[in-house]
C-alpha cells in the first residue's frame, strides 16, 4: 500500500518537475513547481516526518512560491517563443546531465551503505514535533541562533537591494 | 521502499534541476530549478535520517529549508534590480558587469 503512494507521488513530482524545466510561460513553471513541493511533503509523509512536511507547505509553497509569483508578476514575462526558449548550448549541457544521471546512478546502485543506527526508530519518532524540538534547542542551538541571523541578514538585504534612490532633500536656510 | 527507491527519485529530480539550470534564459526559472535541486536533497536527507534512524537529516532539512528560502528572497530581489537598470532578465543577454 505505502508502495503505490511512494510511485503515485514520485510520478507526480517528475512529471511536474519536466513542466517547470520545459514549459514557456512563466506562471505555469511556478504553479508546476507548486505541485512538486506539494509532492515532496507527501514524500516527507512517508518517510515519518509530518513535521518536515508541513514545515514544507508552510515556508516553501506558502512563502516562497508566492514571492516567486510577485516577482513574476512584477517583471511581467510574457510567454517566450520555442525559439528564445533554450540556451544556445543545449547540446553539451544535455551531455553532462545526461553524464550525471549515468555516473550517479551507477554509485547508487552499487548499494553497500551501511552506517550504525541511531537511537530514534519508528517509535520514537511518533511524538515528532517533541523529539525534533528537543534536539534542535539542544543539540543544535548553536546552528539554530546563526541561521536566525542569517534570516535577519536575508531581510536587511533584500529591502536595501530593492530600495530606490530618493532625491537629496534640500535644506532651505532661513530667508535672508 | 528501500532507501535506494527514494534515492534514485532524489538523483532524477536533481538531474531535472541541473538540467533547468543550464538549458533555461530566463533567470527565474534557473532559480526555480535551484529549488527543484534543494527540495531533491532534502528528500535525500529525510531518506537518511528514516533509514539510519537518526535526526541529524530532519534537522539538517530544516536548516536547508530556512537558507533556501533566504536565498530565494536575495535572489529574486537582485533580479527585480537588475530588470530595473536593463530592462531583461535573460542569462544571455546579462553578460557584462558594468552597466
Amino acid at each position: 500500500m505505502e508502495q503505490i503512494f511512494f510511485y503515485i507521488f514520485a510520478a507526480v513530482a517528475i512529471i511536474s518537475a519536466l513542466c517547470v524545466v520545459t514549459l514557456r510561460n512563466p506562471v505555469h513553471s511556478a504553479f508546476s513547481l507548486i505541485i512538486c513541493l506539494v509532492q515532496v511533503a507527501a514524500i516527507f509523509i512517508l518517510l515519518r516526518s509530518p513535521f518536515l512536511a508541513v514545515v514544507q507547505v508552510f515556508i516553501y509553497v506558502g512563502a516562497v512560491m508566492v514571492l516567486f509569483l510577485f516577482a513574476v508578476m512584477v517583471l511581467d514575462m510574457g510567454k517566450e517563443t520555442i525559439r528564445e526558449h533554450m540556451h544556445s548550448q543545449t547540446i553539451p549541457a544535455v551531455g553532462i546531465v545526461v553524464l550525471l544521471l549515468a555516473l550517479i546512478g551507477w554509485l547508487i546502485s552499487r548499494g553497500g551503505i551501511t552506517a550504525p543506527l541511531g537511537p530514534f526508530d519508528e517509535a520514537a519518532l511518533a511524538k515528532n514535533t517533541e523529539v525534533i524540538g528537543k534536539t534542535l534547542f539542544t543539540e543544535y542551538i548553536f546552528p539554530f541562533e546563526v541561521v536566525s541571523l542569517l534570516l535577519l541578514i536575508a531581510l536587511i538585504g533584500a529591502v536595501v537591494l530593492v530600495m530606490k534612490e530618493r532625491p537629496k532633500s534640500r535644506l532651505q536656510g532661513p530667508q535672508a | 521502499m528501500t532507501i535506494t527507491h527514494y534515492l534514485i527519485l532524489s538523483l532524477l529530480l536533481f538531474s531535472i534541476g541541473v538540467a533547468g539550470v543550464l538549458l533555461r534564459r530566463n533567470t527565474i526559472i534557473v532559480l526555480m530549478s535551484l529549488e527543484l535541486i534543494f527540495n531533491s536533497v532534502n528528500i535525500s536527507l529525510a531518506a537518511f535520517s528514516y533509514f539510519l534512524q537518526s535526526l541529524n537529516g530532519t534537522v539538517f532539512v530544516i536548516f536547508n529549508i530556512t537558507v533556501a528560502a533566504a536565498e530565494v528572497a536575495i535572489g529574486l530581489a537582485i533580479v527585480v534590480s537588475v530588470y530595473r537598470s536593463r530592462k531583461t532578465v535573460n542569462v544571455e543577454e546579462l553578460d557584462e558587469m558594468r552597466y
